[in-house]
């Protein structure tokens, strides 16, 4: 078949230049927020017991929001204490087609406050206010509805085998999808019949909190999820209390390994959803439009903070120069800026620290030779933000190539053979997710089997699903998140 | 006319589908129940270990290549070559001090379990993988894969079913295997690999080490090439296994061995005991045009 090669590469295309400007599009709801946030502890919003706030602030805008409790090893007590009562008195005791009604209530209440939820997400984490409305609470209220229905059909989950909860389970939790990693955590917990105690990032606590009055507003009994904010410490005492028999973390590997080694002298079962640097695989047969939307959502989808974002670009060598001019093209176009802004495509960086780990990568990524491309959009003369940013020429052995960066950083490899893509595709410690791009579906089983991966998108990226189980090879963790085989993890089998 | 002096052997570790003695040329002295000499075990050194890890990993890909039918017959094969020498195993156990009743007992016991998994082979797919209903247009499934090579530290008590027990749900699924053998008790785990040596295992499949656990522990823990480690373990021991885990982010299935554990029971057999050994892979696969 004759292959129609463009005559113009880049193809032509129509400057605006600043002649027409978008009119600002800000989402108006209220959020509903309270100037001070307490621990959610055994049903109850309490002040920490030293009385300890710490300030909250719009990465948008750099303005404070709220006071956050500082919870400490004593709250962290008093909360799995209160889980535990829950769990023996109340949770674990119910049919499990009663505790199936409240995680509906839970999704239902979750949908009535959508919007109010996603615009205190977007304020307090700097996400564009489109992928919190469209994507971050739906979800969550999606991960709710699938595990309420499993309440009761347990015995069908481990065919042959008896199905127990932990009891308490401790949940720690990253800063990058603030209530839908808290749903991904509570949801299956719940279900399974365990009562949690969750720690939210220090950074974006507001959700969890305000997913405390959801719980009060569905009745759930006292005791079964606690949440309580803080930080690195009060994570820490959720970890290692005696009570918490089962411990979920996501977030780095370097503290996933901390978890790991604060834990080796005991018998706690974990699951660790840890970083990533994932390849997504473009071969020359690809529909290149399609691929490079591909490529766009799967490393600036929430400004590049996804642990299993696409940020190794391996593209076959014979469309490498293809898809870098179309990329730049789109580059060109994102739009960045408020994230309450409802056009805005890349929001606010999450705080003012990983703006500076991600702006000393990139300066890296320079210094070490990679050719840099950057949108030439302005950015707020507050708040945090970066440029989208493209590198090309460059290697494997490039510190942007191999670690992960968490932001809008696109790095540009190639290769010639579909084995040198799985090469270079497998040539990390992260096993997480990948990309795999072509038109033909045995092209891509052969890449899903030969991918070191928890997770294999072909023709799309950072596609979720409750019904989906997620997690990582190698030092992207242990465990699952969805389906039936992430519920199995906060199941004894027996 | 003298009376004929009987051979003895002298035991080899089977590493890799060959006979080795350590590279450290180090032996340890194994007695029997009267505490009489019996034979020089190898004591096996790290680089031992790490030897035999490379053994494993060239044999991986051939290993999970197999199709899951085929992986079920080898192992049945492997049944069939130690049901043929019931007798000569239950006296390397009784090496140890059990009645040759009980050392049978083990004996059958173990090819008993190996019949139980040879038949998992092609079946534990069906029950821990799944087809996922997702809200978007693709076919969503996720399957399980082996993790690797596995290390596998058998502890004390019932030398043989414990260790093999430990190794059959591993290779079950695709895995390779490197096993450290009671300490007390190498004897039967020499003995497993002339016997695995003429089934139709696939030499480097299965690889068995004897010598101090305490001096190999370390290894097993960082080696970063062992994706996951399963045994039955003192506390100290666990501990050291799962701090060395952290460092790769190794996956750990630990047993307490000052804790009686009960390995005839059914419960340490089965689906979950392969569960632990494999990744989920989940698969967007696109549907329409």
């Amino acid at each position: 078949m004759a292959k129609i090669i463009s005559k113009t590469n880049p193809a032509r295309e129509l400057v605006f230049g600043d002649l027409w400007e978008y009119d600002a599009a800000p989402e108006t709801a209220d959020p509903k927020l309270k100037k001070r946030y307490d621990l959610f502890i055994n049903g109850q919003f309490v002040a920490p017991k030293k009385g300890k706030y710490f300030a909250t602030i719009n990465p948008g805008t750099e303005v404070k929001i709220a006071d956050i409790a500082l919870g400490d090893a004593a709250d962290v007590d008093a909360a799995c204490k209160a889980a535990q009562k829950a769990f023996t008195t109340v949770w674990g005791p119910m049919p499990g087609k009663e505790r199936g009604k409240y995680l509906y209530r839970i999704a239902r209440l979750l949908q009535d406050h959508a919007r109010e939820f996603a615009v205190a997400e977007t304020m307090d984490g700097g996400k564009p206010i489109k992928e919190s409305r469209d994507f971050d609470l739906p979800m969550a209220a999606a991960h709710f509805f699938y595990h309420a229905g499993w309440a009761d059909k347990l015995p069908y989950l481990a065919a042959g085998r008896q199905v127990a909860p932990y009891g308490v389970v401790g949940q720690v939790i990253p800063w990058n999808f603030p209530l839908l990693m808290l749903a991904w955590k509570i949801a299956p917990a719940l279900a399974a019949g365990n009562c949690v105690v969750l720690k939210p990032a220090e950074t974006t606590s507001i959700t969890a909190l305000k997913f405390g009055e959801i719980c009060q507003e569905a009745g759930l009994p006292p005791g079964v999820v606690n949440i309580v904010s803080g930080a690195g410490e009060t994570g820490a005492a959720v970890i290692n209390h005696p009570l918490t028999s089962k411990v979920a973390f996501t977030g780095s590997t370097e503290v996933g390994k901390l978890i790991m080694r604060s834990l080796a002298g005991t018998e706690k079962k974990m699951t660790l959803e840890l970083g990533g640097k994932a390849a997504n695989i473009v071969f020359e047969d690809a529909p290149l439009d399609q691929a490079v939307e591909g490529i766009i959502n799967g490393i600036f989808f929430n400004q590049g903070h996804v642990c299993c974002a696409g940020s190794r670009l391996l593209v076959q060598e014979s469309v490498a120069g293809e898809v870098l001019a179309r990329l730049k093209r789109r580059l060109a176009t994102l739009r960045v800026g408020d994230p309450l802004d409802k056009n805005t495509d890349i929001g606010a960086i999450n705080s003012k620290e990983q703006l500076g780990k991600i702006t000393e990568l990139v300066k890296a990524g320079v210094a070490e030779g990679a050719e840099m491309y950057q949108s030439e959009c302005r950015l707020p003369a507050k708040g945090f933000y970066f440029r989208p940013t493209l590198f090309a020429k460059m290697s494997m052995s490039h510190r942007i190539a191999r670690e992960e960066i968490f932001g809008p950083v696109l790095s540009m490899l190639t290769f010639r053979t579909l084995e040198e893509a799985v090469e270079k595709a497998n040539n990390t410690p992260y096993g997480l997710s990948a990309g795999v791009w072509t038109d033909k579906g045995s092209k891509i089983l052969k890449m899903s089997t030969l991918l070191k991966a928890g997770v294999v998108w072909a023709n799309t990226y950072n596609k979720f699903d409750p019904a989906s189980p997620f997690g990582g090879y190698k030092e992207s963790g242990f465990g699952r998140e969805g389906g039936k085989q992430g519920l199995m993890d906060y199941c004894r089998v027996g | 006319m003298s009376a004929r002096l009987t051979i003895t052997k002298t035991p080899k570790c089977y590493v890799g589908g060959a006979f080795i003695r350590s590279e450290s040329g180090r032996v340890f002295e194994l007695k029997d129940q009267k505490g009489e000499f019996f034979a020089n075990v190898p004591l096996c050194s790290r680089k031992d270990l790490r030897n035999a890890v490379e053994a494993a990993a060239k044999a991986g890909p051939g290993w999970v290549k197999r199709t899951a039918f085929n992986r079920g017959q080898i192992l049945y094969r492997v049944a069939e070559m130690i049901e043929s020498r019931v007798d000569e195993m239950a006296e390397a156990l009784m090496l140890g001090g059990a009645t040759k009743a009980e050392a049978t007992k083990e004996v059958v016991a173990a090819v008993d379990r190996i019949v139980h998994y040879a038949g998992w082979t092609d079946k534990y797919e069906a029950m821990l993988g799944s087809v996922n209903p997702v809200a978007s247009a693709h076919f969503n499934f996720t399957v399980t894969e082996p993790m690797g090579i596995i290390g596998v530290l058998a502890p004390d008590e019932r030398p043989l079913l414990a260790l093999v027990s430990l190794i059959l749900p591993a290779i079950t699924s695709g895995n390779c295997v490197v096993a450290l053998a009671s300490e007390t008790q190498p004897y039967p785990a020499i003995l497993l690999g002339e016997m695995l040596a003429v089934s139709d295992l696939t030499g480097g499949v299965v690889n068995l080490l004897t010598g101090k656990r305490a001096e190999l522990v370390p290894t097993f823990a960082t080696h970063e090439h062992l994706r996951a480690i399963c045994g039955a373990v003192n506390a100290e021991q666990r501990k050291a296994l799962r701090l060395g885990a952290a460092e790769s982010v190794k996956r750990v299935r630990l047993w307490k061995a000052e804790e009686a554990v009960d390995w005839e029971s059914e419960g340490m057999e089965g689906l979950e005991e392969i569960r632990a050994l494999v990744e989920c892979k989940t698969t967007w696969h696109p549907v329409g045009g």
